[in-house]
């Protein structure tokens, strides 16, 4: 099928100005007739939600977890990027348009980079206007780090938890509009599936997370804001709960998954310390601000204590290699150098899969309590689970799973090609390319939320009847009992091994083979073994518990089996791509250590379709044109 | 790394029915294993036993979605100071140590299931007032605003609350005093939340009351037992805060009525 991204015509700089002005508006008194859900609350949900809510729809949000509050936005650390220049270091929408298209790695949608770099501006004004606590110089301004890949300081900053104070922020105005009646909060209920009426998404079906009911409702348009696919690895900075499942069910009943294999591997997070953890922990990369990344020279040195180390037996590789960014390379490069090291025998810590993050030079410079200051709570993080303090020795860091730029294929009004079924912040692939910068993924989600979806949702919505479509129709009720049906099938089946063994088992596969070096052999073997598994898991999966109360096991079964299909999407898509470019490192596409992109066969979007069988899915391909950057090997030496 | 040997007593307990401690011995759980780890250990033996796992809230796991909420030997979140559950890691016990584990105990926080409890109360005070109206698009640009560093920081100490409930379940009255006066805190003493302060304070404490959680006494077991040493000085604040709003309210009524308005 042919894909239409609808971007509008003009030059760049106009593109968005132009859109807002050509798009239909709705008038207030027909706003409220239309019905408009939202799934997920994180930083796109709720301020999608709120804003829709301000507008006039009438708004139901859904969230799985107990409290809005809480969707894994809230742990981002670092930082959110915006174009303002506060620092009159020469940053401009250009700049952080350019940076981002260029950390992508040339593979993202170029119009849509550009309005997110035009909005980011609008975000920070948006946030302080809420009560943001952003960190401030003594004058009262708003004060601003570096992040990586970027040469001008852009980001704005809450201590170590920008994240938890930007959802707060979009959460109050959540607040705001539910206590207005705009909004319908529907917390501790999962998405189980997505209602399609006539080639139209008009509903969704939910399960009660606290009584197991599972019900229907219908809507004019359905908003996924559910975030990223990491955990199909098992082992990522991802919460525990987050899921591909809200994405997965609408691709299989339509959308378009698109580069499913950009998948982004940061590089500062506690290394793995053994078999029963159940999640890998993030050091935020606004650490590399003032941390100086580095193994021993030597393997030799490699077991001895860092401090018995001499500064001329270290090797500062980020620092060597990529002099111009030093520590601040982005991160896929970062990572992949760690591993480089690391696979060089010269790794430190247990099992020689680890780096130093050290401080020593900073806490010289700047006393202990300005470092304290800037990163506090990273430290005591880093204290309490490694039971060692990195004031006094270096931090110990590798590179972990973290986020997702692929996701479903969006057009320009952030639409997927399934009708009316619109997709926000990491859920959707089309800001970041192949690797995303640090501190846009909030920037995105925001945007995506506050600034983007309010204007481009209305050409949908005039197209549609509002409430035409009822869960009287019989697709809801078919729906309905296949949610039924699946949940039941859990629960009888007679078999032996937990969800978490299953899950365990495949995020090792799918790290081991399509982590982050890949070639053909490996993901060849892991497309035969997946089914393997997935047959495995459907015989010999248990499910304590019952479906008419809270079953936590339950919730994970369904996941889990979610994530045992997407994961053969996940590699056949690493397999298609026979290139190398940002997160996705093919081994056979390299020079020197670089990632090769092969731009005469690859610089497209793959927009996979669901055929109906899982191991031949169909590829469509949207061609990725650059009219304002030109494509060019991406060098931060 | 050294593996300890431990016996959990765990409430257990259905939605609606009365609950029970069950004894589990919990043997080689590795030191370095975080407390939800050696759950999960544990329910992973359940599991492969026939037998249910213990339900608990958890999420992020790095001590910031404020999701996890367990009593730990009678203190919320453990016995390590400023430190989420999720957070506390097993080479704070020892070999042979009896763990009591039960869940955040308030009758504004309803058990759902064993460690499981609906706080769903949090939310509905923040929506009764926790927010600046402000529509979006609406807002100045953001340096429009200049705040002092000393009142934007203070703001931040309040704003670090997780919402997790540990003041509540720490307070022997099952007071909500700290979690609301952070609230209110953080947005009363910025200049964008000054305009609605007062109808901010009556809301939030007003729907506070309403939800049933009770009274503070200054006891400040909340502070103590806060992950994000939340300072129960934003109690005094929000009790300043609310004499104001609650005075003036009657002020302007009276004077309201005497003109022959509502």
């Amino acid at each position: 099928m042919a894909i239409d991204s609808k971007i509008p015509s003009g030059p760049m700089g106009m593109k968005w100005s132009k859109h807002k002005q050509d798009s239909k508006l709705i008038n207030p008194k027909n706003k409220r007739k239309y019905t408009v859900l939202v799934v997920g609350s994180g930083l796109a949900g709720s301020a999608a939600a709120a804003t829709l809510s301000e507008l006039g729809y009438h708004v139901k949000c859904f969230c799985f977890q107990d409290s809005p509050r809480r969707a894994h936005s809230i742990a981002a650390q670092g930082g959110i990027n915006a174009a303002k220049n506060y620092q009159n270091d020469g940053d401009s929408v250009h700049r952080l348009f350019y940076d981002t298209v260029k950390g992508g790695d040339f593979r993202a949608r170029e119009a849509n980079v550009h309005r997110l770099a035009e909005v980011s501006v609008n975000i920070i004004d948006q946030c302080v206007a809420q009560g943001v606590p952003f960190a401030r110089e003594y004058g009262g301004g708003l004060a601003n780090r570096s992040f990586g890949g970027a040469q001008v300081s852009r980001t704005f900053y809450a201590r170590g938890q920008t994240g938890q104070q930007l959802l707060l922020g979009a959460y109050s105005a959540l607040n705001k509009e539910i206590n207005r009646g705009g909004v319908q909060m529907y917390s501790r209920t999962e998405m189980l599936d997505v209602v399609v009426v006539d080639g139209h998404a008009k509903g969704i079906i939910t399960r009660d997370l606290v009584t197991g009911k599972i019900e229907s409702h219908a809507g004019d348009a359905v908003l996924l804001c559910t975030g990223g696919y990491g955990n199909v690895f098992y082992l990522s900075t991802n919460a525990m709960g987050c899921n591909v499942t809200a994405t997965w069910r609408a691709h299989k009943k339509g959308a378009y998954f698109a580069n499913p294999c950009y998948t982004q591997i940061h590089p500062t997070c506690i290394p793995v310390s053994g078999d029963y953890q159940s999640k890998l922990t993030l050091m935020s990369e606004s650490l590399r601000n003032d941390g100086r990344v580095w193994v021993p020279k030597n393997a030799a040195d490699a077991g001895k204590a860092p401090s018995q180390i001499p500064e001329e037996a270290r090797d500062y590789y980020l620092e060597r290699k990529y002099p111009s960014f030093g520590n601040l390379a982005p991160r896929d490069i970062s990572s992949r150098a760690a591993k480089e090291a690391c696979d060089d025998g010269r790794g430190v810590g247990p099992g020689g899969r680890g780096v130093y993050l050290d401080f020593a030079e900073a806490i010289n410079q700047f006393g202990q309590k300005t470092i304290a200051e800037r990163y506090g709570n990273l430290f005591d993080m880093y204290e309490k689970i490694t039971g060692e303090s990195g004031y006094k020795q270096p931090m110990r860091i590798y590179p972990a799973v973290h986020y997702t730029m692929g996701g479903l294929w969006v057009d320009y009004n952030l639409m997927s090609n399934l009708q009316g079924l619109h997709v926000l912040g990491e859920a959707n692939f089309s800001d970041h390319g192949a690797n995303r910068l640090g501190a846009s993924a909030l920037m995105q989600g925001l945007a995506d939320g506050y600034f983007v979806i309010p204007t481009t949702i209305a050409p949908y919505l005039v197209t549609q009847k509002p409430g035409a479509v009822t869960t009287s129709h019989p697709e809801f009720q078919r729906a309905l009992e296949d949610a039924k049906a699946r949940t039941n099938r859990f629960l009888n089946n007679k078999g032996k091994r937990s969800v978490d063994s299953f899950h365990r088992e495949l995020g090792l596969l799918v790290w081991d083979k399509c982590g982050m070096a890949r070639d053909k052999a490996g993901l060849t073997e892991a497309i035969k073994r997946i089914p393997e598994l997935r047959e495995e898991f459907w015989n010999n999966v248990f499910v304590p518990g019952s479906g008419d109360a809270a079953n936590p096991e339950l919730e994970k079964a369904g996941r889990v089996a979610d994530f045992m299909e997407f994961a053969e999407l996940l590699c056949q898509d690493a397999l298609t791509r026979e290139e190398s470019c940002g997160g996705h490192f093919r081994v056979e596409h390299q020079e020197e250590g670089e990632c090769k992109r092969d731009d005469e066969n690859f610089c497209h979007v793959a927009a996979w379709e669901y055929s109906g069988d899982l191991a031949k899915p169909t590829l469509n391909k949207e061609p990725l044109t650059f009219e304002e950057v030109h494509l060019a090997v991406r060098s931060y030496k | 790394m050294s593996l300890l040997n431990l016996h959990l007593k765990v409430w257990r307990q259905n939605r609606g029915q009365s609950g029970h401690f069950q004894d589990i011995e919990a043997p080689e759980i590795p030191d370095h294993a975080s407390f939800l780890e050696m759950m999960d250990i544990v329910n992973e033996r359940l599991i492969s036993a026939g037998q249910e796992p213990v339900a608990f809230d958890h999420d992020c796991r790095e001590g910031i979605c404020g999701a996890c909420s367990m009593q730990i030997n009678g203190v919320p979140h453990g016995p390590e100071k400023a430190t989420t559950t999720c957070q506390l890691h097993m080479r704070k016990f020892r070999t042979g140590d009896t763990i009591w584990i039960e869940p955040f105990r308030a009758s504004a926080f309803p058990v759902i299931k064993d460690l499981i409890v609906d706080r769903s109360g949090f939310d509905r005070i923040q929506q009764a007032g926790g927010f600046v109206t402000v529509r979006t698009g609406a807002a100045p640009d953001a340096n429009a605003i200049l705040i002092g560093k000393e009142v934007a920081d203070a703001a931040m100490d309040a704003a670090e609350c997780i919402g997790c409930g540990a003041c509540v379940a720490a307070c022997k009255n099952a007071s909500a005093m700290l979690f609301v006066s952070a609230k209110a805190g953080q947005l009363n003493s910025l200049p964008q939340g000054k305009p609605e302060k007062d109808r901010r304070t009556l809301a939030l404490v007003r729907q506070m009351d309403k939800e049933g959680f009770g009274n503070c006494t200054n006891q400040y077991e909340c502070e103590a037992a806060c992950p994000k040493g939340i300072s129960v000085r934003w109690i005094t604040k929000l009790n300043r805060d609310y004499a104001v709003a609650a005075m003036k309210e009657a002020f302007v009524g009276q004077q309201e009525r005497a003109e022959g308005g509502e």
